[in-house]
């Protein structure tokens, strides 16, 4: 930073202090001093009440959304819940999307497309009940005799150790590998029920690839080629060497939030509702989103905007009454004695009081002399 | 996988003793007044952090290009 800069340091932002830096020195005291004044009056006043603008911007903008998604008949692309939907979605701070999906970006060479439709199959939870080829009971021997279908264990990446390690895994029972068949012998004094009973298990056990990933697509994006998931376990996946650690994110919020942190979850807020935002072809100043992605982090964890979340954490009885269910929130206080020292907006205005907000704000001291 | 390399994680780093005090003088308020931060985190890597200290996370910003944060370690 030039010397002459140092004493704005702390009147201006980073972005202006960087753009100050290619002015002539001859000029620079006296363009600093007008982006200084022109800055200070650009600001929020003191008592602005932030939170309601903010409100009426998202809320306003929100009307203008489709209301639902729209299907698109033929098109290799997932379906992604987008629209007013999702914002809802984000905005209340959901534990279960409806769409839960993950963009991974991966390693060179494989960004270029090297071998990446192989790597995206690895991925996918494969079912060992999507392998076989045929079924046959023997309830003499308390035997379920399962034939693998070949080509697609090949497809899917399945060996056949691994597969016979996830059955002896997931059944107590004896199991045996010849070719590509396997043999699942249940113990001699097992119910007969037990062997009806163990097919769907061993339908439902993992084979190959990753707990929670239903779908996979590559797709070319720009210069590089990324893989698109349903189905996300970030944790998982970023533990892949081929995979790009750095980029490769999920849209479910929580898991992010588990996996990188409370920082990383309000970065993602925020992108995730200027991507709903931009596909609508909306615009909203991001420091209204900025506000709601702070709010929505400041207690550590993801709090949405419900009566479970944010509204949950208001100190005062009446504020957290006014919102839902003012019966439980009154109750609740007065069994535990809650006192409310009517230091905000809603509990004075249902008290008939000047709120503290603009010029409510500041109060009046008088010297005695 | 080091999560504090992520794209989506900003720098978090300890504040010192004095610059909490600072901190706190400067805006008037209580240390139970700042924004809070889990002490698992995953954002914090290997900090050497305990309750009761505050985190300085240094985010990008769209309009300000770069901002600072504070957060208080908290338990639970």
């Amino acid at each position: 930073m030039k010397p002459e800069l140092k004493q704005y340091a702390d009147k201006l932002n980073k972005k202006l202090l960087d753009q100050l830096e290619e002015v002539p020195s001859s000029k620079l005291s006296k363009v600093a001093k007008t982006i200084v004044e022109e800055f200070e009056s650009a600001q929020v006043d003191a008592g602005e009440a932030v939170g309601l603008i903010c409100a009426e911007s998202i809320g306003e903008q929100g009307t203008q959304m489709t209301l639902d998604t729209f299907h698109f008949a033929g098109v290799a692309e997932m379906n992604v819940t987008m629209g007013l939907p999702r914002l809802i979605e984000i905005l209340d701070g959901r534990k279960l999307i409806k769409t839960p999906m993950m963009e991974i970006f991966l390693k060179s060479p494989y960004n270029k497309g090297k071998d990446v439709r192989d790597l995206a199959r690895k991925l996918k939870a494969t079912k060992v009940g999507d392998l076989v080829k045929e079924y046959s009971m023997n309830i003499a021997e308390l035997k379920l005799q399962l034939t693998m279908d070949e080509e697609k264990m090949k497809i899917w990446g399945v060996t056949p150790a691994g597969l016979s390690k996830a059955i002896s895994k997931g059944v107590k029972a004896k199991v045996k590998m010849e070719g590509n068949v396997v043999d699942v012998k249940l113990k001699d004094d097992s119910d007969l029920s037990a062997l009806y009973s163990l097919r769907g298990t061993i339908n439902e056990l993992q084979a190959a690839g990753i707990k929670g990933i239903s779908q996979v697509l590559t797709v070319e994006r720009g210069e590089e080629f990324i893989i698109i998931t349903s189905g996300t376990n970030l944790k998982k996946v970023l533990e892949l060497d081929f995979v790009d650690g750095e980029r490769t994110t999920t849209n479910d919020l929580y898991e992010i939030a588990k996996v990188l942190g409370i920082e990383a979850a309000r970065q993602a807020i925020i992108n995730e509702v200027d991507r709903v935002i931009d596909a609508q072809g909306l615009s909203i100043d991001t420091r209204h989103v900025l506000l709601v992605a702070d709010t929505m982090t400041v207690s550590g964890s993801i709090k949405g905007i419900t009566r479970y979340g944010v509204v949950s954490e208001k100190s005062s009885v009446l504020a957290r009454a006014s919102f839902e269910t003012p019966i439980k929130h009154l109750i609740n206080a007065t069994l535990a004695g809650e006192r409310d020292p009517l230091n905000s907006v809603v509990e004075n205005v249902m008290l008939n009081q000047l709120i503290p907000v603009g010029t409510g704000l500041p109060k009046l001291n008088m010297e005695k002399k | 996988m080091d999560p504090t390399k992520h794209a989506l994680v900003p720098k978090h780093t300890k504040v010192s003793e004095k610059e909490k005090q600072d901190l706190l003088d400067t805006y008037g308020i209580t240390l139970r007044e700042l924004p809070r931060i889990l002490i698992k985190d995953p954002g914090l890597g290997k900090l050497d952090v305990k309750e009761g200290d505050v985190v300085k996370v240094i985010r990008s910003s769209p309009t300000a290009g770069e901002t600072v944060f504070f957060r208080r370690v908290v338990a639970a």
